[in-house]
């Protein structure tokens, strides 16, 4: 009880602290990160030593109280948030080349921490929300915190890139919002389990079209992504990595929510997930391949991405494959935080990011090409990643119920994605002629170190999927 | 100890690569003394192993990785055969790509994945189940890459590119094939006799298929035609690389999966209910043939041995597919005799290739007298692969003959010698240029072959030699495959 | 019933021009404008479906409140983003 209050208000006192105190803004947001993590640890481990708690704030009840459900897949999301959230706070925290930049840098810095922090506060307060009101709320907060991030490089192109991801994230909402108000009209209250009725009748189909549409805007699933590779690829790189790690799962998150409360009569928006994510993998792979810039194409692979785990949320009925699409989520979460930190450090050592001048430079980023590299085994799926075994698990349901089409769908998303990585990874194994003999080396700073280490947790996740999986057994179906 | 010591000999290598992969390029001292540190290491540990396991040790580890999947590896005969192989051949590799490499940029990274693909053999030979074994096999490609790529040339990345696409293609088809029988059969371990029970009366297509999917899976690796492209474009790799490629890790590593899947998951039985075997031996067959023959028409020396190897991984599919206990003994003793004969051949060409800039056959008269070493140990590797008693490549063909006569199959007694009189074809003119041509002009020294560039092929050689001439005795190679065959064969 | 259905069919007609404009228009400033009419053309779909026959509903209007509070933040939000972009061409 004390660690739910503990996350809902922490990251929104530290925000205002590290808004108001410039100087303190990065100890005050690493401790809070870090107490954040801890806490969420702790709910976990009570999750899994008592199993599910719902709290009502200050004795409310629905519709007017806000009810709060901790269960199994609420604290999965948690965890992934605060560990990502903490690694990407490491790079943050460190020095970086660009400290004796010009002015607009340093408010770069200074204002990531309170913006970090508030946008941390929105996606715990959504993971623990019990009705769709206060995802609602949730999800506001959210995505104003999100274009604050994006536009925090101050460039012209990042700025026009928050103003259409405002936009888009606006009128996603507002589609959100108008479906609640309509599901409120059908059935009277906003809580979460009210969607199987809601599936029962026109006015309910027409709410939760509503809904799920404004979050496949935002949450970037094909075809509406089309506000989001412009905004991930021109932010600053811990910005993209939060962004793209944590920020779109959160509408993939209540996505999977609403598929699994809605049970077999979901059965329609599940078919439509499965065929914009085949859609997405396709779309996002063959941009990926085009892409000239190592940003560009790490956005669009989460175009392709989003899209493997949308499909894993429509072919998933009951029984193990949900778990595969959280075991996706869970590692494109670590393994994109790190390409991105690890795009962005390459980056700002070579002075560009075209992917064909990566493999003629006499200066080796070698850490920050080695978590890449990391990181693309991780998204392509291959053993022992997390990625692998949620594509695993996926496949071998879907062999059990003979969906070969499926299968066959996401053995070609696998090879596409192989072939776009491959691109960048070749790229950073030059070597003879090209390497000069005295070839300059980077010194290490943290972000390397936090690209690494979220590379390596993709990786060892893998080998640990027994503990997200009993964890995600906890949860009420 | 049952636990600690497989992983041991994992760690000996898993643990180190990323140790090796952090080291400043400058520290070659530090870096070469872990590395013969822990390769000195795995082979006493594998030497333990294997005298426990013939007295009957058993020695198995597990993680469970989610529900129904586990990540086991255990020590049975098979898997030390493989062991050993690798354990010992990779200590003389990384004394060669020591010598080899000096001076060379980018060790640190060489030497790193080096470790890892050594890693990744032995986890593919200690896999207890299907799904452990394709964990590590797929991560025996991504290792391998950087090393096929080192040179950074535009040659070098195309031969990468080609490799990766082959073997990335198997592994998805390996995947494929493991994840259906899991779906079909719940976790598939590796026991003697195959463990697939009823499910070939009920489900004899799927099976099928299956086993199609898993063998050109591994059969990328093993370089059964038509998927070896990659092998002889990939020759652009360094020498020890090359060796590594040829004779331990990546061929070998195919060849293991083809009989871990015959004999452990399907059963020779289930094979040959299900009509398997016959199509396999004519595959292994073709490619005996066409490898020998591609062979003959090659001047670049490590192509021609490249083809050789395509040609000659094959005899162990071949004693695998013929199903008769005394075919599988040749078969089996193959893999560790090719495995000393190629390297042998292959740690030769490097030093021909160092030593005196020579790498076509066009260039190689006279040899013999210029570096008389290497050019005996290529000689000693040469007699071997086409089978010249008592060297080791007898000892395999004369159980394979004798195998395909116990299977009733005289086809198979053309094809063998059909295949070493290629075999002398393309090896004899090259030992007759090494020893008694004169050569048109003499070859300036390009380098000096120091003693960790000597060493290494001539304990191979000697292996080869001690392989066919002590065949007899019980921790031979040919001793060792008797007591698998036992086994699989009751 | 009749003023529900006016509202209704304002809110729906409204909701769509704005829509419209969105996806046609590039200048920022028509936008943020036509952002605006959405939301207000939502608005008044909810405030219909608020109007029940017992009476209107609290919870509906104070949706309709947030909207209206979050709509004037974005609003901010996305003029101080169109300021910093300058005008078109720039």
């Amino acid at each position: 009880m004390t660690e739910t209050l503990v996350l809902l208000s922490l990251p929104f006192l530290a925000a205002l602290a590290a808004a108001l105190h410039a100087r303190l803004s990065a100890p005050i947001g690493i401790g809070a990160t870090a107490l954040n993590a801890a806490a969420a640890v702790l709910i976990a481990g009570g999750v899994l030593r008592e199993g599910p708690a719902t709290t009502a704030i200050g004795g409310w009840s629905s519709p007017l109280g806000i009810p709060l459900v901790v269960d199994g897949l609420a604290v999965v999301m948690l965890l992934m948030t605060a560990f990502v959230g903490l690694g990407v706070a490491v790079h943050a925290m460190g020095r970086s080349p660009m400290d004796a930049g010009p002015a607009r840098l340093a408010q770069t810095r200074r204002w990531f921490w309170p913006l970090w922090l508030m946008t941390l506060g929105a996606m715990n307060a959504l993971f623990l929300s019990g009705d769709l009101f206060n995802l609602y709320v949730a999800f506001e907060i959210l995505g104003l915190t999100a274009v604050g991030l994006t536009a925090l490089s101050g460039s012209r192109s990042a700025t026009a890139a928050a103003f259409d991801y405002l936009i888009a994230g606006l009128v996603g909402s507002l589609m959100v919002l108008l479906g609640i108000a309509i599901a409120y009209a059908a059935v009277g209250q906003v809580d979460l389990d009210i969607i199987p009725s809601l599936v029962a009748t026109m006015q309910g189909r027409i709410a939760l079209a509503l809904i799920v549409a404004g979050l496949a805007i935002k949450g970037a699933l094909f075809p509406l992504h089309f506000w989001m590779p412009a905004a991930h690829s021109s932010a600053v790189p811990s910005a993209s990595a939060l962004l793209s790690a944590l920020v779109v799962k959160t509408a993939l998150y209540v996505l999977l929510r609403v598929s699994l409360e809605g049970g077999a009569d979901a059965a329609p928006l599940r078919a439509l997930l499965g065929a914009a994510g085949a859609g997405a993998m396709f779309w996002g792979g063959w941009n990926a391949l085009r892409a000239e810039r190592l940003k560009l194409l790490v956005a669009h692979s989460t175009v392709a991405q989003i899209g493997l785990i949308a499909v894993a949320i429509g072919v998933a009925g009951d029984g193990m494959l949900w778990k595969a699409a959280v075991l996706l989520i869970l590692s494109h979460a670590l393994a994109k935080a790190a390409m991105f930190l690890a795009a962005g450090r390459i980056a700002e050592e070579l002075g560009h990011d075209r992917i064909s001048g990566l493999n003629r430079e006499d200066l080796r980023p070698g850490a920050a090409e080695f978590a890449f590299a990391i990181a693309a085994i991780s998204l392509v799926g291959l053993p022992p990643t997390a990625g692998f075994i949620g594509k695993w698990i996926l496949m071998e349901g879907l062999i059990d119920d003979g969906a070969w089409l499926w299968v066959g769908l996401i053995l070609i998303g696998t090879v596409l994605s192989a072939a776009y990585l491959a691109r960048v990874v070749s790229r950073c194994l030059r070597g003879g002629p090209h390497v000069a003999p005295g070839a300059r080396r980077p010194e290490w700073r943290s972000g390397d170190a936090a690209a690494l280490g979220l590379a390596t947790g993709a990786l060892a996740l893998g080998l640990a999927s027994s503990i997200p999986v009993a964890l995600l057994e906890l949860t009420p179906a | 100890m049952n636990e600690l010591l497989p992983l041991a000999i994992l760690a000996t290598s898993l643990g180190i690569a990323p140790v090796i992969l952090a080291m400043p390029d400058h520290w070659s001292r530090c870096r070469t003394w872990v590395n013969l540190t822990a390769a000195a290491i795995k082979v006493a540990l594998v030497a333990w192993i294997s005298i426990a396991v013939a007295n009957g040790g058993e020695f198995s580890v597990s993680l469970t990785i989610a529900p129904g999947l586990t990540l086991a590896l255990q020590a049975d005969a098979l898997a030390v055969l493989f062991l050993a192989l690798s354990a010992v051949l990779w200590f003389l590799t990384t004394i060669y790509a020591v010598g080899y490499l000096e001076g060379g940029t980018d060790r640190s990274r060489f030497f790193g994945f080096f470790s890892l693909c050594v890693a990744s053999t032995v986890g593919i030979a200690m896999a207890a189940n299907l799904f452990t074994f394709l964990v590590f096999f797929e991560l025996l490609t991504l290792a391998t890459w950087p090393l096929v790529v080192h040179r950074g040339s535009a040659e070098a990345h195309r031969a990468g590119r080609v490799y990766l696409t082959y073997t990335l293609g198997g592994g998805l088809a390996l995947t494929l094939g493991t994840v259906w029988l899991y779906s079909l059969a719940g976790d598939v371990p590796f026991m003697p006799r195959g463990v697939l029970g009823e499910l070939p009366q009920t489900h004899p297509l799927a099976l099928s298929v299956i086993f199609a999917l898993l063998i050109a899976g591994v059969g990328v690796k093993a370089a059964l035609v038509p998927l070896h492209g990659w092998l002889p474009i990939s020759m652009v790799a360094p020498a020890p690389v090359s060796a590594l490629l040829h004779a331990v890790a990546v061929v070998k590593a195919g060849a293991f999966g083809i009989m871990r899947v015959v004999y452990d998951v399907y059963g020779v039985e289930t094979v040959q209910v299900l009509g398997l075997a016959a199509p396999l031996a004519a595959l292994a067959a073709f490619t005996i043939l066409w490898g020998s023959i591609r062979a003959l028409t090659q001047d670049d020396l490590k192509k021609r041995l490249a083809y050789s190897t395509v040609s000659q991984v094959s005899y162990i599919t071949l004693g695998v597919a013929l199903i008769s206990p005394v075919a599988a003994i040749g078969g089996l003793a193959h893999l560790i005799h090719q495995g000393i004969m190629k390297i042998t051949l292959f740690l030769a060409a490097g030093n021909f290739a160092e030593g005196r800039g020579v790498k076509n056959i066009r260039a190689m008269n006279g040899l013999g007298r210029m570096m008389p070493g290497a050019t005996l140990a290529f000689t000693v590797g040469s007699l071997g692969m086409i089978g010249i008693p008592p060297l080791a490549g007898f000892v395999s063909k004369w159980y394979l003959g004798a195998g395909a006569l116990d299977a009733n199959l005289p086809a198979v007694i053309a094809l063998l010698a059909g295949s070493s009189l290629l075999n002398a074809a393309y090896f004899l003119p090259i030992l007759y240029r090494v020893w008694f041509l004169q050569p048109e002009e003499e070859l300036p020294e390009k380098r000096r072959i120091g003693w960790m560039l000597a060493v290494p092929p001539a304990a191979t050689a000697t292996l080869v030699l001690v392989a066919g001439l002590l065949a007899n005795a019980p921790f031979s190679p040919l001793g060792w495959t008797r007591f698998i065959v036992s086994l699989e064969y009751l | 019933m009749t003023p529900d259905l006016v509202y209704l069919a304002t809110g729906a007609g409204l909701g769509a021009l704005a829509l419209w404009r969105l996806t046609t228009s590039s200048d920022p400033l028509r936008r943020v404008l036509a952002l605006n009419v959405l939301a207000v053309g939502i608005a008044m779909i909810l405030l219909a479906a608020a109007h029940g026959p017992g009476g209107a509903d609290a919870v509906p209007q104070a949706f309709v409140l947030t909207g209206i509070v979050v709509l004037v933040a974005v609003t901010a939000a996305l003029l101080a983003l169109a300021e910093t972009l300058g005008p078109r061409g720039d």
